[in-house]
């Protein structure tokens, strides 16, 4: 029994390996995407607002050659851009390309926003402040800086963007591979060897594990030379956490793949399912005041609790048992997708 | 008499089209066995059944006496008429990751020999041509050692020559007192290795003999054949005439002498005149009112003698 299940587990194994085209982009894929990030995120503060500013000759005018207020052209996250005349500004504006249009020169200055534009009702909001003095204000309120530890986006986003690989990488590793499989009549062929339908299932789900691990190492070691990530916890509460959430996520491709012979359908149910996992799993946003459903939604996914262990483990050092919920849950996951799997499974149709 | 395979009354319906039948056979030990019949006749549904890949919706399958057990797919071996494989292994690594599924494998590089494909052992399974793809299914098929093989037209695709080496092939596996269950579309094939034949029309079997006895059954003599135009009304009357769509008509008798004399004596001109004994394909389209393959049973055949 057990070497029935090996030599599928290599046969797996070596298909994966071999097929450089999908084995190169599994690795380079994650890479590219946050190498990208960084390039965006990492390197500056990112800018919120954008203001148009005319009339001004270059598209990228220098702060001190404006003429506004100094107050409002040194507030943080805002980012000037010119234009020739007050036409080439509207335009942009109406587009949401640029949030406040604003002539620059003598007070008092006409300014333009878009009443269906937020962050354009903020901008007017930071511009009139900063037409008035600090000194008004000052009794009114107390600043306190928050003391503690600073999470730089990419050790908050890099996880999100490995945990969406495995997602992707399961779900079509797994399922669509089944499927296809299926239809090709290779499952018929095995089906009439002594290989039992939990012997190849479990060799696929293990194979599966492997390659995702592997891919995770291979990624995080790379990105880490560039980004050089601040880790908390420890990487063995990581690894584990990883290795649950590889289960239950492969345990969800195998699951979808149970039964069916169409690549289209598979695809389609695949996409149905991971687009949402994806957004509603925290993998770019936080769901901090989202509604209370979305909120149970995304319960509902494996990607959300993974996520969540990770990040807490890598961004505020918490140990296995501070993520023992996260965990069960996981395997929970895991079991039943795995139960119900089998329990579904067809050879051939 | 043992047998190794016995079907009782085996039925599979698909919406209303009843594809097998309640068709009952038993398969002695160390024969092979053909089954035969036109595109659709449930050839494939029926060794499905047997197989395990489909669940029949009634009848008996018993194999060397008992229901199958779970032990059963450790004895025989498939070809099936369509499938691929696990991809991007070779043909050697293919040859092993199947063996290894069963107990009593075989040498990889014994099987190789054995189908001819130590050539393009190291060849990636999925470019091979569609010969040795052949070849590297019956090589599955044999790998652990099958007292009982099913090969689902199993000659399909094949050049003549590779089909001659196949034959060959099959022939061994005979000589090692395996029993093999066979479909094919090509009579001759099924007339050389056969020791028993059934034809299946509408998920039926119509006949089931040696090749021998079904053809002396449906056909005596020798068939003549001649030009339409040949022809005396006199003759006519004497002969059962069956006349074919090339402007030739056949004409069944049991003395050829007395039959050749009398066309001689009308005046028949002979030399556009054929004479053959019949064969397994006379039965087949006697049968079942198909030809099979369009080529086979044509052009230079060994029952056909010109005079
Ligand atoms: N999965 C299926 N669903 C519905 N009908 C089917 C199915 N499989 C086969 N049939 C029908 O059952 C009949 C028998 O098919 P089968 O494949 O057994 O024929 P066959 O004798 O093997 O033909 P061939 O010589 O073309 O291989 C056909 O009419 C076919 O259309
Ligand atoms: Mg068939």
């Amino acid at each position: 029994m057990f070497e029935r299940f090996w030599v599928m587990f290599i046969a797996r194994n070596r298909e994966f390996f071999r097929d450089r085209a999908g084995f190169g982009w599994n690795i380079l894929f994650p890479f590219l995407l946050v190498a990208g990030f960084g390039v965006i995120f990492g390197a500056k503060e990112p800018s919120l607002y954008k203001i148009g500013v005319y009339p001004v000759s270059g598209p990228a005018p220098a702060i001190h050659h404006l003429d506004l207020p100094a107050r409002f052209l040194h507030t943080r996250y805002l980012k000037f851009v010119g234009f020739q005349n007050l036409e080439a500004g509207m335009d942009k504006l109406r587009h949401h390309r640029i949030d406040f249009l604003v002539r620059a020169g003598q007070p008092p200055y006409p300014f333009w926003v878009s009443d269906t534009n937020p962050k354009g009702y903020l901008v007017e909001r930071i511009f009139k402040a900063s037409l008035v003095n600090d000194r008004d204000t000052a009794d009114a309120v107390i600043k306190k800086q928050i003391q503690g530890r600073n999470i730089r986006y990419i050790d908050w986003l890099f996880p999100g963007i490995l945990g969406m690989n495995m997602m992707f990488s399961a779900l079509w590793g797994v399922g669509y591979v089944v499927v296809r499989y299926r239809k090709t009549g290779v499952l018929k062929r095995l089906m009439v060897t002594p290989l039992t339908a939990f012997e190849y299932l479990s060799a696929q789900l293990v194979s599966r594990l492997f390659i995702m691990i592997f891919s995770v190492c291979v990624v995080w070691i790379g990105c880490n030379l560039i980004f050089r990530f601040q880790v908390h916890g420890s990487y063995v509460s990581l690894f584990v956490i990883f290795l649950a959430g590889s289960l239950a996520l492969s345990a969800l491709g195998l699951l979808l793949a149970s039964r069916g012979t169409s690549e289209e359908f598979v695809s389609g149910v695949l996409n149905f399912i991971a687009w949402p996992m994806m957004f509603l799993s925290e993998v770019w946003f936080s769901l901090e005041g989202a509604p209370a459903w979305v909120k149970a939604v995304a319960r509902l996914f494996p990607l959300t609790h993974l996520l969540k262990a990770v990040r807490r483990i890598m961004n505020d050092g918490a140990t296995l048992i501070d993520v023992g919920p996260e965990l069960i849950i996981l395997l929970l996951f895991a079991g039943v997708f795995l139960t119900v799997g089998a329990i579904l499974f067809s050879w051939n149709r | 008499m043992t047998a190794i395979l016995e079907v009782k009354h085996l039925v599979k319906q698909y919406g209303k089209n009843r594809a097998v039948d309640g068709i009952s056979f038993a398969i002695e030990a160390g024969t092979c066995f053909g089954l035969l019949g036109p595109n659709g006749a449930g050839k494939t549904t029926t060794i499905e059944m047997i197989e395990k890949v489909i669940v029949p919706d009634g009848g008996e399958i018993l194999y060397k006496g008992r229901p199958r057990s779970s032990g059963f797919l450790e004895e025989v071996g498939i070809q099936f008429q369509e499938t691929e494989l696990l991809a991007f292994l070779t043909v050697r690594e293919t040859l092993h990751t199947f063996g290894r599924l069963y107990q009593n494998a075989m040498d990889v590089d014994e099987a190789m020999a054995l189908c001819d494909l130590t050539e393009v052992a190291s060849q990636q399974n999925d470019n091979i041509s569609g010969g040795q793809r052949q070849r590297l299914w019956l090589a599955l098929a044999l790998i652990n050692q099958p007292d009982l093989l099913f090969l689902d037209e199993p000659s399909t695709g094949l050049d003549p020559n590779a089909r001659l080496d196949l034959w060959q092939v099959i022939d061994t596996i005979k000589q090692q007192g395996r029993t093999i269950v066979l479909t094919t579309h090509y009579m001759e094939e099924a007339e050389k290795l056969c020791d028993e034949i059934a034809i299946m029309h509408k998920g039926r079997i119509i006949a089931r003999d040696t090749p021998k006895k079904l053809i002396s059954t449906y056909f005596n003599g020798i068939t003549v054949t001649l030009p339409v135009d040949g022809l005396t009304k006199d003759m006519e009357k004497q002969y059962t005439v069956r006349r074919k769509t090339d402007g030739h008509m056949e004409i069944e008798t049991n003395d050829a002498n007395a039959c050749l004399a009398r066309l001689m004596d009308s005046g028949v001109d002979l030399t556009d005149i054929s004479i053959r004994t019949p064969n397994l394909e006379d039965v087949f389209i006697h049968l079942t009112g198909k030809r099979l393959s369009p080529n086979s049973g044509q052009g230079p055949d060994q029952n056909k003698k010109k005079v």
